[in-house]
């Protein structure tokens, strides 16, 4: 493609930074980057700074859908209230029982079908098609997939079990015991497309002289998986870990529509909780206080990535 | 940057196990000769072959048996797919009539419309503005840059689902609800996109608007007709990412539409369920309907948007 040629045309330099400052075309230059940042800004500042600041002050604050206005303030009651309600730590556990569920299959299976994908030397196209292609789809068409597989007495899952010999068994989505189970498996068959695609572009970067290397003293397959790809895709793997965490954290999706948080509320998880406030009971007040609580846990883990990586890129410079 | 790992051949990559597969295909002619050890090395090289695409081979099949299952589903008779899984399996007189249902009398033209305004509009303002922000925190020196660049940063830890309610409130003080700006507006900040247009910039050498600058083109002139032709694989790939982003988004237009003409794919496949009953097939042919613009998609760019979503994954 041109577009191609054009990129490799293009050599690594960085850029000089000889205009800093007191070149005459200073202050042009000054005007032409705030109008650039403009456009940007205006969509950055209303939907996303905004909203953080609002979120934040009608969590103090009993505000509903009902009226306009931030409503009487309530000082720390939404988040007493929150932080002391059965409910809510039902749906903290059950977010971080799909997260405990996904994480590790999401994780590991990617890892093994990038490594043997990455061996195919044909049809790679076929395992991206198979891989990948689901995590692309709407969720919603995922959810109807799934659901009519899951369905009791005449859906895939049911027939298939009937076959193994067990005469009645238990409806996945319908059990409070195991309906994350079919929302966890369910995320796992969607987005696990999106791990396999980081961990193929981790290992087009380990050098294959590597291998070669490895080849030539006598490591087979298996040692040099173990003793090459591994380690060297430590840092992809980190990344994987936390961006997984984060993104099962803030799983509505599946649950809103497979579920809808049932059976009873076996499967409600935070973001459920916090809809579910403001929409249903219209209580903006509560919702944000729950918000906040989901916030601050996914603004830990994020923090503690950015420690990990810092931590790795130091040691990757020491070596 | 992603560009260049998109064109390295991932065929390339394999361990040299399969002395004997390089030999037949003509690969080793290009790759250094190479010595393979005779001790137990190559014997373990050729299980592992084995069992790698045995279990290759058992999940991809596992990972397509949904798929087609529901489209098997889709093309069974409605009254025959009631019965059950057993019933879908035997019966082979493959019908398009949910099909024609669905796209003769279902809403589905509708959310076919709203997803693509709203998806084909927020991505052209957003892959614009950031690529535009990008530019200056890039290209341009000016006071109080770095504190912009630091909040954008900022950015990248607010999770937009969790600004659901607020957003809600905002819309609804603005009389957008309803609206396809309601979808459209609030998607636009992708900060992601910045930083991957930031790091691309970064590495675009300043002789080439230096040249440009002595000619006398303003900045919109070189960030127009030099940078951003530079940049098209990037352009590109944050294009799809945000384009499949959007037209995939449930959460935001499930809460600020309830029109059922102006819903998008998602939220009008949310709705199905309910209002199709029993009709599993026709539910079945609607999730296949939802799908297929995005199937497309792929099969077209299929590249780009691998490369397209590991670039934002590695930087976001």
């Amino acid at each position: 493609m041109t577009a191609t040629a054009e990129i490799q045309s293009a050599p690594v330099a960085r850029p000089t930074r000889d205009d800093e400052s007191g070149s005459p075309r200073t202050k042009g230059m000054s005007r032409a980057g705030w109008l650039f940042l403009v456009p940007f800004g205006v969509f950055y500042v209303l939907f996303l700074i905004w909203p953080v600041i609002y979120m934040l002050i009608t969590s103090f604050f009993n505000t509903t859908m009902i009226r306009n206005g931030f409503g009487g303030f309530a000082g720390f009651a939404n988040y007493q209230e929150m932080l002391t309600k059965p409910e809510f730590w039902s749906a903290m556990w059950h977010t971080i029982q799909f997260t405990i569920y996904t994480t590790p299959p999401l994780v590991i299976l990617a890892f093994v079908f990038a490594v043997l994908a990455n061996r195919a030397q044909h049809g790679q196209w076929f395992f991206r098609l198979a891989f990948f292609v689901p995590f692309i789809l709407p969720s919603a068409a995922i959810a109807l997939i799934w659901t009519f597989i899951f369905t009791p007495g005449t859906g895939l899952w049911n027939s298939f079990q009937t076959l193994l010999g067990d005469d009645a068994p238990l409806p996945v989505l319908g059990t409070p015991s195991i309906a994350m189970v079919g929302i966890a498996i369910t995320t796992v068959w969607w987005t696990i497309g999106f791990n396999f695609v980081l961990y193929l572009a981790g290992l087009q970067d380990i050098p294959r002289e590597l291998y070669e290397a490895a080849a030539v003293d006598g490591a087979s397959p298996w040692q040099q998986i173990r003793s090459i790809t591994i380690p060297l895709l430590g840092r992809t793997t980190t990344l994987v870990i936390l961006l997984q965490i984060v993104a099962s954290m803030k799983i509505f999706d599946q649950v809103y529509l497979m579920t809808a948080g049932g059976p009873g509320i076996s499967t409600q998880v935070l973001l459920g909780l916090v809809t579910n406030t403001a929409f249903t009971d219209y209580r903006v007040g509560a919702a944000s206080a729950a918000s906040v609580l989901l916030f601050i846990v996914i603004l830990l883990i994020t923090l503690v990535r950015q420690l990990i990586v810092r931590a790795q890129e130091r040691r990757e410079a020491t070596r | 940057m992603t560009e260049r790992t998109a064109e390295t051949p991932t065929t390339e990559q394999g361990p040299d196990s399969r002395p004997p597969r390089r030999a037949r295909n003509g690969v080793s002619a290009a790759a250094p000769a190479r010595h393979v050890p005779e001790n137990g090395a190559r014997g373990s090289g050729r299980t592992f072959t084995i069992v790698a695409w045995t279990v290759l081979i058992i999940f991809a099949v596992l990972w397509l048996i949904p798929s087609l299952w529901a489209i098997k589903t889709s093309l069974t008779d409605n009254g025959v797919s009631a019965v059950g899984a057993g019933a879908i399996l035997k019966d082979w007189n493959l019908t398009f009539a949910s099909y024609f249902t669905l796209l003769s009398a279902g809403n589905i033209w509708n959310w076919y419309l709203a997803s693509f305004v709203t998806a084909a509009l927020t991505t052209i303002f957003a892959v614009l503005f950031s690529a535009m922000a990008a530019y200056a925190l890039s290209r341009l020196r000016f006071r109080g840059r770095n504190v912009i660049f630091l909040l954008f940063i900022g950015g990248i830890l607010v999770p937009p689902q969790v600004l659901i309610v607020p957003i809600f409130q905002m819309l609804n003080i603005g009389g957008l609800l309803n609206t396809y700006w309601a979808v459209i507006l609030p998607q636009i900040p992708t900060v992601v996109s910045v930083f991957v247009f930031k790091q691309f910039f970064d590495g675009i050498p300043r002789d080439f608007e230096e040249s440009a600058r002595i000619d006398g083109a303003g900045y919109w002139r070189s960030f127009r007709s030099i940078i951003m032709p530079l940049s098209r694989p990037v352009m590109a790939a944050m294009a799809i990412v945000t384009f499949v982003g959007t037209w995939n988004n449930l959460i935001l237009p499930l809460f600020v539409l309830s029109n059922p003409k102006l819903m998008t794919i998602p939220v009008g496949l949310a709705t199905v369920q309910g209002s199709y009953g029993q009709r599993l097939s026709d539910i079945q042919a609607s999730s296949i309907l939802g799908a297929l613009p995005l199937v497309i998609l792929f099969l077209i760019f299929q590249r780009r948007i691998v490369e397209g979503f590991a670039g934002s994954g590695l930087k976001g």
